[in-house]
């Protein structure tokens, strides 16, 4: 019968040893990859906004040249979101473009986000001064949105709007909005 | 009865040897002059620890009930307060627990600044102390968001704009903030996750770290004037001190342990009375007026950040906390020799009074905040009685008129009103008609502070609203005069 002995300590491993070793490396290499891809791809790879069109409601509804904040669920949203997916916008009927050929771009709309475009504080309409003005640090707009004065760099942010033309009724809808900011704003493709 | 605990005792200690591990280390040496008298300044760190303790019990109660869910943990919130027994004293302990829990990280992080603790050879001690600073400041961040109230809502959509300066990457960095396009119940559970797993985690890991280099390199002795620290004698003359150290378990922990009990005894007082904080109103976004303010960690940085010119913005937000902690981590290895005495250390001292008295006022301004106007002075603050007495009906439309353009929003009258604008009790004594009307036309020239209200106003009212402001003066005070009328070819021949 053979007999089986350990080689001395001092003595070179064998090749198969070496060869071990190199397994372990590769294979512990390919686990953590294995395991380390997905994991950082599920982490990093957080939602991104679809385009989904809100109903605001009949053109009818909007009196010419009058800011109205409309309020609605966000479709943008997670079903366990609750009332924090209310979303208001700023909405102003603006008339009709007398140089428009279709039904589809006849009517103006002005459609703002109520985020402040300085730091994304809510911001309140005052119809008697026709201003927006932010609670935060006192930014303040103009009723079409541009700056007025105080420390945002940009107007407020503009919403994309169309109208639909439903059951003989002209209505007004926008793209539902995420959270603007000043490098993805709601006009730019989120 | 004494006997067979001891031997169950001895039983388990044969196994576990954790005698012969633990008791050199609690039994190790400190410089007799820490357990003296001067032992009163190290008292910071161990009442911290102790206030983690109470986080991290109080926290785990918290959890059992707490639901992090967008459109349930604002409920969850009201029934630990109302309902739950005991829920409403929890809730307050953890806050104030852990308001405590800053306030003595800063005191022992300005401790060991001004005794020098942090020069050779606890350089790498003070470095993960700044990080158990940083995990303690992300709890109370984090913590905050928990309580999804608008503060919590408007918190993160501030954040959000803020990461959104970010160059290039800034709508991605925005997304992972909020886990999704928009605030809502992916926040609360990312917000939740960081609360409760991972900062906790990275604490626990770098006290334990903090805690071993205390250890091995010894605490400090009190700092002697004159007794300069030398890298290279240092650590012999440390091992000499400790010859004639005393035990640190014993009596060397009973000002520690006295200290961490009234930090409990405050923080449970300070519960009791004051009760839960909010949450303050339910979180619809829609609701108008909302005015988020940050904790009070953060009040300071708010602060700056308001008071700030526009173009300093983007700088203050991304690049001055990652110089402001870049500081803090290269503290120890500026200086880490020399003197640790402040009497000695005058800059030291000096830095400790400037940033104290720098992070105090700023507070104070977060906290009163008169740059944000009061979104409903114009129709809250009545024009107070006696500045429009025996009016004439111009002057009293004007005083409608300056309410109802909102001038008071921003503009105090007698100190009601909105303090972002200057009071304008007396304005009639410093501005002509004529200036008014530049002024309220044109606002702030380049944009600033004030809006222009040329197209918000009609002629009338502006006549009207002239004729309350010029008038706006004591009657012994006599109205201003044109003073900058341009006279420049005559006075200059």
């Amino acid at each position: 019968m053979d007999t089986v002995s350990n080689p001395p300590p001092d003595e070179p491993l064998p090749g198969r040893r070496t060869f071990f070793k190199w397994l372990t490396y590769g294979l512990g290499a390919v686990a953590a990859v294995a395991a380390g891809v997905p994991f950082l791809g599920y982490l990093l790879g957080a939602r991104k906004a679809p385009i989904k069109w809100v109903p605001l409601g009949p053109v009818a509804g909007f009196p010419p040249n009058q800011t109205r904040l409309v309020t609605f669920a966000n479709p943008i949203r997670q079903p366990w979101d609750g009332m924090v997916a209310d979303t208001g916008v700023y909405v102003r009927y603006e008339g009709e473009d007398p140089k428009a050929t279709d039904e589809a771009t006849k009517h103006i709309f002005l459609v703002l986000a109520v985020n402040c475009a300085h730091l994304g504080c809510p911001v309140s309409w005052f119809q008697e001064s026709g201003l927006f003005m932010c609670p935060c640090h006192g930014g303040v707009y103009y009723a079409d949105g541009e700056r007025a004065s105080g420390p945002p760099p940009r107007g407020l942010f503009h919403c994309v709007y169309r109208v639909t033309h439903v059951r003989g009724v002209d209505q007004l809808e926008i793209q539902a909005p995420h959270y603007p900011t000043l490098q993805d704003t709601l006009t730019h493709p989120a | 009865m004494m006997r067979t605990l001891r031997e169950i005792g001895n039983w388990f200690d044969a196994r576990l040897s954790l005698r012969a591990a633990l008791l050199p280390m609690m039994e190790h040496p400190i410089p007799r002059g820490s357990a003296g008298p001067m032992g009163w300044w190290y008292i910071f760190g161990s009442a911290s620890l102790t206030l983690l303790i109470v986080q991290i019990l109080t926290g785990i109660g918290l959890a059992l009930v707490y639901v992090p869910s967008a459109d349930k943990a604002y409920d969850s919130l009201l029934y630990l307060n109302y309902d739950e027994s005991l829920g409403w004293f929890l809730r307050a302990l953890h806050y104030y627990a852990g308001s405590g829990m800053v306030v003595l990280v800063l005191a022992h992080a300005t401790q060991v600044f001004l005794h020098g603790a942090y020069k050779y050879p606890r350089e790498l001690t003070w470095v993960v102390g700044v990080l158990l600073l940083l995990c303690t400041l992300g709890m109370f961040f984090t913590g905050q968001v928990l309580r999804w109230d608008p503060d919590a809502y408007w918190g993160l959509a501030v954040g959000g704009s803020m990461a959104g300066r970010v160059p290039v990457i800034g709508p991605w960095v925005v997304r992972q903030l909020f886990g999704g396009p928009v605030i809502g119940g992916d926040s609360l559970s990312r917000f939740f996750a960081l609360h409760v797993f991972v900062i906790p985690g990275a604490l626990l890991f770098f006290l334990a770290v903090h805690l071993w280099l205390v250890l091995k390199r010894g605490i400090s002795a009190p700092p002697v004037p004159g007794e300069v620290v030398d890298p290279k004698t240092y650590d012999a003359e440390y091992e000499k001190q400790l010859k004639t150290g005393v035990p640190f378990l014993g009596d060397a922990m009973l000002k520690d342990a006295l200290c961490s009990a009234v930090a409990v005894i405050v923080v449970v007082i300070l519960a009791a009375v004051l009760g839960p904080k909010g949450p303050s109103s339910p979180p619809d976004p829609t609701l108008p007026g909302a005015n988020p303010r940050p904790e009070w960690p953060f009040l300071w940085l708010f602060a700056l950040l308001s008071l700030s010119p526009a173009g300093a913005e983007t700088f203050i937000i991304l690049v001055f906390p990652v110089i402001l902690i870049g500081i803090l981590f290269l503290v120890p290895f500026l200086s880490n020799r020399g003197e640790r005495a402040p009497s000695r250390r005058p800059v030291a001292v000096l830095a400790v009074v400037v940033i104290y008295t720098a992070l105090g006022v700023l507070t104070y301004q977060g906290v009163t905040s008169p740059w944000s106007p009061e979104m409903t002075a114009w129709s809250g603050d009545p024009v107070p009685e006696q500045l429009v007495r025996n009016s004439s009906p111009l002057r009293l439309q004007g005083a409608l008129v300056f309410q109802n353009k909102n001038c008071r929003n921003c503009h105090a009258l007698e100190g009601q009103g909105g303090r972002r604008g200057p009071d304008l009790t007396t304005v009639g004594t410093r501005l002509t008609p004529d200036q008014l009307i530049d002024q309220v036309s044109n606002g702030t020239p380049g944009g600033g502070n004030m809006p222009a209200y040329g197209k918000q106003i009609g002629a009338a009212e502006m006549t009207a609203l002239v004729e309350f402001l010029a008038n706006l003066r004591p009657l012994d005070t006599p109205a201003a005069k044109p003073g900058s009328v341009r006279t420049d070819e005559k006075q200059y021949p």
